[in-house]
């Protein structure tokens, strides 16, 4: 049988990066082929130059045994392949059927008749006149989905579709994908997350720095073994933290309230937690559902009216009026989730940016840096958190996403705070470098630290968490104990269907 | 004819330049492209339709004229912008001196020269209406602007163009990573833009004040810039600030022939500063603003 679509010898550079270099890849019709690595791997290149949106330097595409030629994402719809890409290509002003309008021939009202059609078919309901900029995360997807399906296509791409997904819209995307494929589609499924390969594809595809390094059945092999091909080395130790004696009250939020004005924001109500030194405390939840702004009321980067200042209490006095600086000084320390732009400056050195949050640490003396201590308290960050760069002298811009983020939580965990918030600690960064980050945090958390970690990542909290709240929809649902709750049971708050 | 009559019928006139401008930026800004330089291919415009339509004594000739002159300067401007990914701010800066510069250039032989204004087209049974009539009674370009100005409400909420329009403002990326092809989208806008300031300057100096005088244009360029973000990128309140501001100029000439004791300097800035405030109060709702931002403005973009 010709295979539906293949690739002979791919290759593609950007500046000095090869993002892919002489990719072979098959992939037949009605199967699902999962392409699986580590960020950076050339995943999402790889798909792009399938899709049309670049153009490889070398090597030949062949659809259904014709060489094929896609300078434009037209060219590849027109040859009947779809892409679902994993920053989703939406435009938020415009309804769900504006959207499609764009690149599917059609009336108004004839569209809206497909998408309820295709809809129902496949379980992706949506109103198509819905505006884009009110649905969630995962209307957002089938919306895309749709987008895709709606023209018919024999091959359908998805970049890190379950990225983005609460465990049970998981599930469900699983069953629209296996729906598809019984049709006689082919899917490309790209993720780094083992267990789903494992359960939903047929053939997969393993990259690593942009080269093939193993084709195989997913479903034959464990996850330790896909592990090790995909990191190409065997996978480091979680470490889980053991139950300790936990210190005094050290945050507090209570009966907290924001209403964000910002149409494309979320407004927080009654929000209530604690963390007490020596326990991380995880909040779970799908990004969008008020993580920045509490990260922000939290942080100081918002403030409250003084007439509340009580809703937020920092070792014991209330702070809800102080700015983000002040609570710092009251020995509170914070890694943004964007690590370029607010973790650091990325034009600035690693040593200039140490001083943005360790000037306290004596780096200034009389309103003028002290060039020396600077220097040397950013060699011994680098040392002490095994951040691979050059030395303090280099931009932060210039640092890979893991480097850059040790080397934050290493200058906030050099500060020794009493509290410690981290949002997204390991978004985007590779496995090796995830999993130390996640080390230091507990090790941290021994020595009696008090610990917030915002994450999308579930398996993430429930590895280095000791409680658990989930954000949705701006509401937090109660203290859950991680030893004795569940991934199934902490889904359901995720989509706010718990009671 | 009394001074409400005079003011009705001057209205539409007065607020032309203005709408005529803010109309081809607001296809430019909602392409997600800055274009600062109105006000000198307004002047550019101006300059080269007086000098044709002097020389050639067809009005028309010197509208194409003129368009044709808004077009060019508009490319050199998309060259630096689109094709150089220049700072869209500075760039329309530079050509907005550019255009005024070349615009004295040619007007220079013609100072103080003046044609002959167009006859009107008074729409009939309307214009011989009650206090109301003069409205009726305008020259074929306003009733074109007017019209214009519905067209393109439509085409960018109703239409399939509209929708490409907005996208690429909205998300270059996204727009791009589904196939359209970003830049050529906003070249095609910004020398829209451009002829209709061309245009726009034409109307002032042939229809409006038929006399050439260097520095006519008088900011009105700018107006039309503040017009489209102060009227939220909407077609509507475009209409309304260009109305309100063309009436507010007819309020000072009044006042000052009136002999109100006021200096005419402050008479003078009064349609400015009631227009922007007013347009101010309109976009303070900061939940519709941003609804409306077209997010990408400004912002260089390659690819």
């Amino acid at each position: 049988m010709t295979p539906l679509l293949q690739l002979k010898g791919i290759s593609k550079r950007y500046g000095g990066v090869q993002a892919n270099s002489g990719i072979d890849l098959r992939v037949d019709a009605g199967s699902i082929h999962a392409i699986l690595g580590e960020n950076g791997a050339g995943k999402s290149t790889l798909m792009k130059l399938i899709y049309g949106v670049e153009v490889p330097d070398d090597g030949q595409i062949i659809w259904k045994g014709q060489p094929a030629h896609l300078s434009n994402p037209s060219d590849a719809r027109r040859l009947g392949i779809g892409m679902v890409f994993q920053h989703f290509s939406l435009f938020e002003t415009l309804t769900v059927v504006q959207n499609m309008a764009l690149i599917v021939p059609g009336s108004k009202a004839a569209l809206s008749a497909r998408i309820r059609d295709l809809g129902a078919r496949f379980g992706l309901t949506i109103d198509p006149r819905a505006v884009v900029h009110s649905l969630s995360v995962g209307e957002r997807q089938r919306v895309e989905i749709l987008r895709c399906l709606l023209l018919n296509p024999e091959l359908l791409i998805l970049d890190e579709p379950t990225s983005v997904l609460p465990p049970p819209s998981v599930a469900l995307l699983f069953d629209t994908l296996r729906a598809l494929k019984a049709k006689g589609m082919a899917i490309l499924f790209i993720s780094h997350k083992l267990e789903e390969i494992r359960d939903l594809c047929d053939t997969a595809t393993i990259l690593r720095q942009g080269k093939v390094t193993a084709r195989l059945a997913p479903r034959e092999r464990s996850a330790r073994e896909l592990a090790t091909l995909m990191i190409g080395r065997p996978m480091p130790p979680a470490v889980h933290p053991t139950p300790q004696g936990l210190g005094e009250q050290r945050l507090e939020l209570a009966r907290l309230d924001y209403l964000n004005d910002d149409p494309f924001g979320v407004s927080l109500s009654d929000i209530g937690l604690s963390v007490r030194g020596g326990e991380i405390l995880g909040i779970a939840g799908v990004s969008g559902n008020g993580q920045q702004e509490l990260a922000a009321l939290i942080s100081g980067e918002l403030t409250l009216p003084g007439s509340h200042r009580d809703c937020v209490r920092l070792m014991g006095l209330p702070v809800g009026d102080l700015g983000a600086a002040e609570r710092r000084l009251r020995s509170f320390a914070f890694v943004p989730e964007d690590r370029l732009g607010r973790g650091a400056v990325p034009d600035m050195s690693l040593s200039d940016n140490a001083l943005l949050t360790a000037h306290s640490r004596g780096l200034v003396r009389n309103g003028f840096i002290r060039r020396q201590t600077e220097r040397s308290f950013t060699a011994d960050c680098i040392a002490r958190f095994d951040v691979r760069t050059p030395g303090p002298h280099a931009e932060a811009g210039s640092l890979s996403g893991g480097n850059l983020q040790k080397f934050i939580m290493g200058r906030e965990m050099m500060l020794d705070p009493a509290v410690l918030l981290v949002a997204q600690p390991t978004w985007g960064v590779d496995i090796g470098a995830a999993t130390e980050i996640r080390q230091r945090l507990v090790a941290m958390r021994n020595k009696g630290a008090a610990i917030i970690v915002i994450s999308e990542e579930i398996e993430e909290l429930f590895e280095i968490c000791d409680r658990l709240h989930v954000l949705h929809k701006g509401r937090l649902s109660p203290s859950l104990d991680v030893a004795r709750t569940t991934v199934d049971e902490v889904g359901t708050w995720m989509i706010g269907a718990a009671a | 004819m009394t001074i409400l009559a005079f003011i009705l019928a001057g209205t539409l006139a007065a607020a032309t330049p203005m709408l005529l401008a803010a109309l081809g930026e607001l296809i430019v800004e909602r392409s997600g492209v800055l274009n600062l330089g109105i006000e000198g291919m307004m002047a550019l415009g101006a300059a080269i339709g007086f000098v044709v339509t002097y020389h050639t004594h067809n009005p028309y000739l010197g509208f194409a004229a003129a368009a044709l002159g808004g077009i060019i300067l508009s490319l050199v401007f998309a060259i630096l912008a689109l094709a150089l990914t220049a700072n869209q701010v500075a760039a329309g800066l530079a050509i907005g001196v550019l255009g005024q510069g070349v615009s004295s250039l040619l007007g220079k032989p013609l100072e103080s020269q003046t044609l002959n204004a167009p006859d009107k087209l008074p729409i009939p049974g309307l214009a011989d209406l009650p206090l109301i009539g003069p409205v009726f009674d305008q020259d074929v370009v306003v009733y074109l602007t007017l019209i214009l100005a519905v067209v393109l409400w439509a085409v960018l909420n109703h239409s399939k163009l509209g929708l490409i329009i907005r996208a690429v403002g909205e998300s270059p990326g996204a727009a791009r990573a589904i196939g359209f092809p970003v830049v050529r989208i906003r070249l095609g806008a910004i020398a829209f833009g451009g002829a209709l300031a061309g245009m726009a300057g034409a109307y002032a100096s042939t229809i409006y004040t038929p006399l050439w005088a260097d520095g006519m244009i008088a900011g009105r360029g700018w107006i039309a810039v503040a017009l489209v973000v102060f009227g939220t990128w909407q077609a509507g309140r475009i209409v309304f600030g260009a109305l309100l501001f063309g009436a507010l100029s007819l309020g000072g000439l009044i006042g000052q022939a009136a002999g109100v004791a006021l200096p005419s300097q402050v008479l003078a800035s009064v349609p400015y500063v009631v227009t922007i405030f007013m347009l101010a109060v309109i976009s303070s709702n900061r939940r519709r603003m941003r609804l409306n931002t077209v997010a990408s403005l400004g912002q260089s973009f390659s690819g």
